[in-house]
């Protein structure tokens, strides 16, 4: 009984260990610890990275570098920031996957595109 | 060396008589004489003279039936290096409208009010335009006056008796102005817009009027395309200019690109102002169309007022720029 037991436990630990890691990675990285790919810069008019892919529940934070505010706007009206003055923040949760273009509706040609797999 | 100027343009001005209109030759003639220039519109036909100071610039209002200031992008609320002071130029630009010898009727301000919509800043602008000693100011809202509130606060102040968000048309002296606005529900990837709402409204407000009358168009971003990849221009700009084409007189007054900038079309005139507050790169001469830093004894030199003059007899409108430190 007790031999039994302990050879359940035995496969089971390492298997529980491989699921976590297999869920937790992403989700650990998005979160806790955002990548470069997490962080949009406005610089010069512009979005950079104009296009940035990330794991569903990643935050992506925007940052105004310009001497000019600027927004980021969902161009399907997903997410909507303030008006970002120079170096203030936006940030947005992203849950669902799919592709999410947005653009500055202060200055329109800056265009860019969130895409969540 | 003004002088010298002078005489080079009345030089191309003889040749432009003797040739009839030289479009090439006038747009060269206007762009190497840069911001200081007087034109005049008579009855389709362009001509210019350098603007002049002192002595000349008196006369540069003389016999004009009645004479109005565009000042544009004041941008109160903006402190960043290109200029931590926005509120003392824009005191100078009032003082320099004071002290003109012809005392202009009315102020025409084209936009950027303020930088971020702020209450405190429409207050700032407020209180120094109080100073001027023309009282009335007619206003169109920049894409910093409606930041974030769909411009509902600038309507509140300076949108009384307008239609939409705040285009309205008056008539001075025979001279129909029309003020359009084209920074609202602006589409991702394109430029200015005006909407089918106040296309539709223009199209309505100039129809009864006669061929004749001198129409001015005032808008905070250019109607014509000067950069599209700034976004310096209005996507549906066509659409409006089809409007005018039967008028003989046709003026177009815009900011937003905080440097002069002309063109003349047929019978229609652009005109782009400077700021009272800060200068911009020449299109594609920086990284982005962000506020252009220069040394602080020049920042006078890139901001600036527009004087326009009209006469009745000729049904022509003189525009002269003059930057602050003049």
């Amino acid at each position: 009984m007790t031999g039994k037991n302990l050879w359940i436990a035995g496969v089971a630990a390492p298997l529980m260990l491989a699921v976590l890691l297999l869920a937790g990675t992403p989700r650990m990285t998005a979160t806790n610890n955002p990548t470069a790919g997490a962080e949009v810069k406005i610089d010069n008019f512009t979005f950079g990275p104009q296009t940035i892919t990330v794991p569903v529940g990643s935050t992506v934070t925007w940052t105004n570098k310009d001497d000019i505010p600027h927004t980021s706007v969902s161009t399907d009206g997903v997410f909507k920031s303030k008006v970002m003055d120079t170096d203030e923040k936006f940030s947005y949760t992203f849950t669902k996957a799919g592709t999410y273009p947005y653009y500055c509706t202060i200055h329109p040609k800056m265009t860019g595109q969130i895409v969540v797999r | 060396m003004a002088d010298k100027k002078q005489d080079l343009i009345d030089q191309q001005l003889q040749d432009l008589n003797e040739d009839g209109v030289d479009r090439r030759g006038f747009l060269k003639c206007m762009a190497w004489a840069g911001t200081g220039l007087v034109w005049t519109m008579s009855g389709g036909v362009p001509v210019s003279r350098a603007f002049a100071t002192g002595k000349d610039a008196k006369m540069a209002g003389k016999g004009a039936d009645f004479s109005f200031v565009q000042i544009s992008d004041s941008h109160i609320g903006f402190n960043k290096p290109a200029n931590p002071d926005v509120t003392a130029t824009l005191q100078t630009a009032i003082n320099k409208i004071n002290a003109m010898p012809n005392k202009p009727d009315f102020i025409i301000h084209t936009g950027d009010l303020t930088q971020l919509s702020k209450p405190s800043e429409f207050d700032t602008l407020d209180q120094v335009l109080k100073g001027a000693s023309a009282k009335d100011v007619h206003f169109v809202p920049g894409e910093h006056d409606m930041l974030s509130d769909n411009g509902e606060q600038f309507l509140q102040r300076y949108g009384k008796g307008t239609k939409g968000s705040g285009w309205y048309s008056f008539d001075q002296k025979g001279v129909h102005f029309v003020g359009l606005v084209n920074v609202a529900n602006l589409k991702a990837g394109g430029m200015g817009s005006l909407g089918h709402e106040q296309l539709e409204w223009l199209e309505d407000d100039l129809k009864g009027r006669s061929a004749s009358t001198p129409i001015v168009l005032f808008a905070h971003i250019p109607l014509w395309t000067i950069y599209p990849d700034w976004g310096w221009g209005t996507d549906d700009s066509e659409q409006a200019l089809s409007y005018v084409k039967k008028f003989g007189s046709v003026t177009v007054l815009n900011g937003h690109i905080h440097q002069i900038m002309q063109k003349v079309e047929g019978k229609v005139s652009f005109h782009t102002a400077m700021s009272t507050a800060f200068p911009q790169p020449a299109p594609g001469t920086a990284p982005s169309a962000g506020p252009m830093k220069v040394p602080a004894d020049q920042l006078q030199q890139v901001l600036g007022i527009t004087d326009v003059n009209y006469v009745v007899s000729g049904r022509s409108l003189a525009i002269a720029d003059s930057p602050l430190g003049a």
